[in-house]
């Protein structure tokens, strides 16, 4: 296993540690965790755009094999049947330039890792699949998808390039100045390429809850291109912390913490994310149990907590009622953007409705907490309709 | 000269009968922004190396342990009432933690100088 070996060094190494000594060893990756501070990164991301290097993810191409012989929309839905076996979502819908979030589920209907699937704009590109799954789970993944759809198509690994998130309010205009003008007219959750700095593989989307890119640069580019996104006076290179308070301000899950091979999509109140084509065909894994409790309700559910005090909720801290247990927290810290303490964590249904009171047991004291909508700071998203 | 450190990064003064008590400079560095600190309440007592308050950032909880043996005479009231970046911004003066009277002030003796903390910190 990775854990006994030293943690790989990103590409852009040499580049971080020029401006911050404080690295982690995350997934098996030598990481930044900060630079001027994390809630000073977390306030500029929401205010301006941060740089994180995320290339510890795992993206890759899922394609049929050459000479498959389909054509445009046909090809689309081959691929996307392979890649449905897996998944519960309507990969076959996807229209050209479409990002769907997703999971990849096991037979007992939990969470197995959420994952990204794209289906390229270009119609050149139709059989193939642009994919990114969780850095932590990648192998995993990987093994999963060859080993269900051995010989009828063809996983290719990409996490030897960088992948670079650009995130917050100015990523538009940073990016249609640094790389194409053309990046500031993609809708959110769609997929480009762009011929610049190499190729590049453009998503616009994010782990933030801000509008924002996630770009895929050949190793040999990155450089270059982190360098110009850093020289903009709107972009500063923000860490790992910051990626999680930010991502938990905006209620999106960490797999490992949130989400593991237990957790029913159900429960996580991701039910959006399984279409009805999905729900009608019953043809997923896991689809018994999760396709009940989308029916019938699950017993618990991921929900958003207010401390009422001071004190950080953080993972693993129980949740009471009338001093019976009935939940714990999953993920939790502080939320510069509130001044104040949030938590995300799985409570009985019974509980879950905002405007419940909880107890949550901290260091051997119950303190006052309240069960509330998620996401705690409204994504902002630039969703573009056609033509505009 | 008055002044000794701790392993866990606490520093204590001791002013004739009176402790007083904080983290290091290079603790707070190392905590980052401190969004929440809970400190013990005048009367209690605690052994040397006993967790004592717990301090968190952004990033992180960590406990406090006490420096030495003794009671807590005095609570700082700036923590009290929330003032954390005063742990960030002056963690060896304004945002010293707690007063104690010492039970056992040879414990005192015993932890590490200036001289001897800054060459620990430097192996870290």
């Amino acid at each position: 296993m990775a854990d006994t070996e030293p943690p790989k060094k990103l590409p852009l190494d040499a580049l971080w540690r020029a401006l911050t000594s404080k690295f982690g060893d995350f997934a098996g990756y030598d990481m930044p965790l900060q630079f001027e501070g994390l809630i000073a990164e977390h306030n500029w991301t929401r205010a301006h755009a941060g740089l994180f290097d995320v290339s510890h993810m795992g993206p890759c191409f899922f394609a049929l094999p050459k000479g498959h012989g389909f054509e445009g929309e046909e090809a689309h839905k081959k691929v996307a049947s392979l890649i449905e076996r897996l998944v519960p979502a309507d990969i076959q819908g996807l229209k050209a330039g479409q990002v769907r979030y997703t999971m990849i589920t096991n037979e007992e209907g939990g969470v197995l890792d959420d994952l990204m699937i794209a289906r390229p704009a270009e119609p050149g590109a139709a059989g193939d699949l642009y994919i990114v799954v969780n850095a932590g789970c990648k192998h995993q993944d990987w093994a999963l998808i060859e080993q269900a759809t051995k010989g009828e198509a063809n996983l290719v690994r990409a996490d030897d390039r960088c992948l670079l998130a650009l995130q917050g309010p100015s990523a538009h205009m940073v990016a249609a100045a640094v790389i194409d003008p053309a990046l500031a007219d993609m809708s959110f959750m769609t997929v480009r390429r762009f011929d610049a700095f190499g190729r590049l593989t453009v998503t616009r989307s994010g782990y933030t809850g801000e509008d924002g890119y996630e770009i895929m640069v050949r190793a040999e580019h990155a450089t270059a291109l982190a360098e110009a996104l850093l020289a903009h006076p709107e972009v500063k290179p923000v860490g790992l912390g910051a990626r999680d308070s930010l991502r938990l301000e905006a209620g999106l899950c960490l797999y490992g913490h949130d989400l593991d091979a237990t957790t029913s999509p159900i429960e996580a109140d991701l039910a959006w994310t399984i279409q009805k084509r999905r729900r009608e065909a019953k043809d997923f894994p896991g689809a018994k149990r999760i396709l009940r409790e989308y029916e019938l309700g699950a017993a618990r559910r991921r929900v958003g907590i207010r401390p009422n005090d001071r004190a950080p909720a953080r993972e693993g801290v129980e949740i009471f009622k009338d001093g019976k247990k009935i939940g714990v927290v999953t993920s939790g810290g502080f939320s510069p953007t509130l001044n104040g303490p949030i938590s995300m964590g799985y409570v009985e249904t019974a509980h879950a409705e905002p405007g419940h009171v909880v107890d949550l047991m901290i260091r051997g004291t119950p303190r006052s907490a309240t069960i509330v909508p998620l996401p705690f700071v409204p994504h902002r998203y630039v969703r573009k309709g056609k033509g505009s | 000269m008055t002044t000794r450190y701790t392993k866990d990064h606490e520093w204590v003064r001791l002013e004739g009968d009176v402790a007083i008590v904080g983290i290091t400079a290079y603790a707070a560095e190392q905590l980052g922004d401190v969004v929440f600190a809970e400190l013990p309440a005048e009367g209690v007592s605690f052994a040397q190396g006993a967790e004592m308050a717990v301090v968190e950032s952004a990033k992180t909880a960590s406990d406090v342990y006490a420096p030495i043996s003794g009671v807590i005479t005095a609570a700082n009231e700036a923590i009290q009432n929330a003032n954390w970046e005063t742990i960030n911004q002056s963690p060896q003066a304004d945002g010293w933690f707690v007063k104690m009277r010492p039970s056992n002030k040879a414990e005192f003796y015993a932890l590490m100088d200036e001289a001897a903390y800054a060459d620990y910190v430097k192996g870290l």
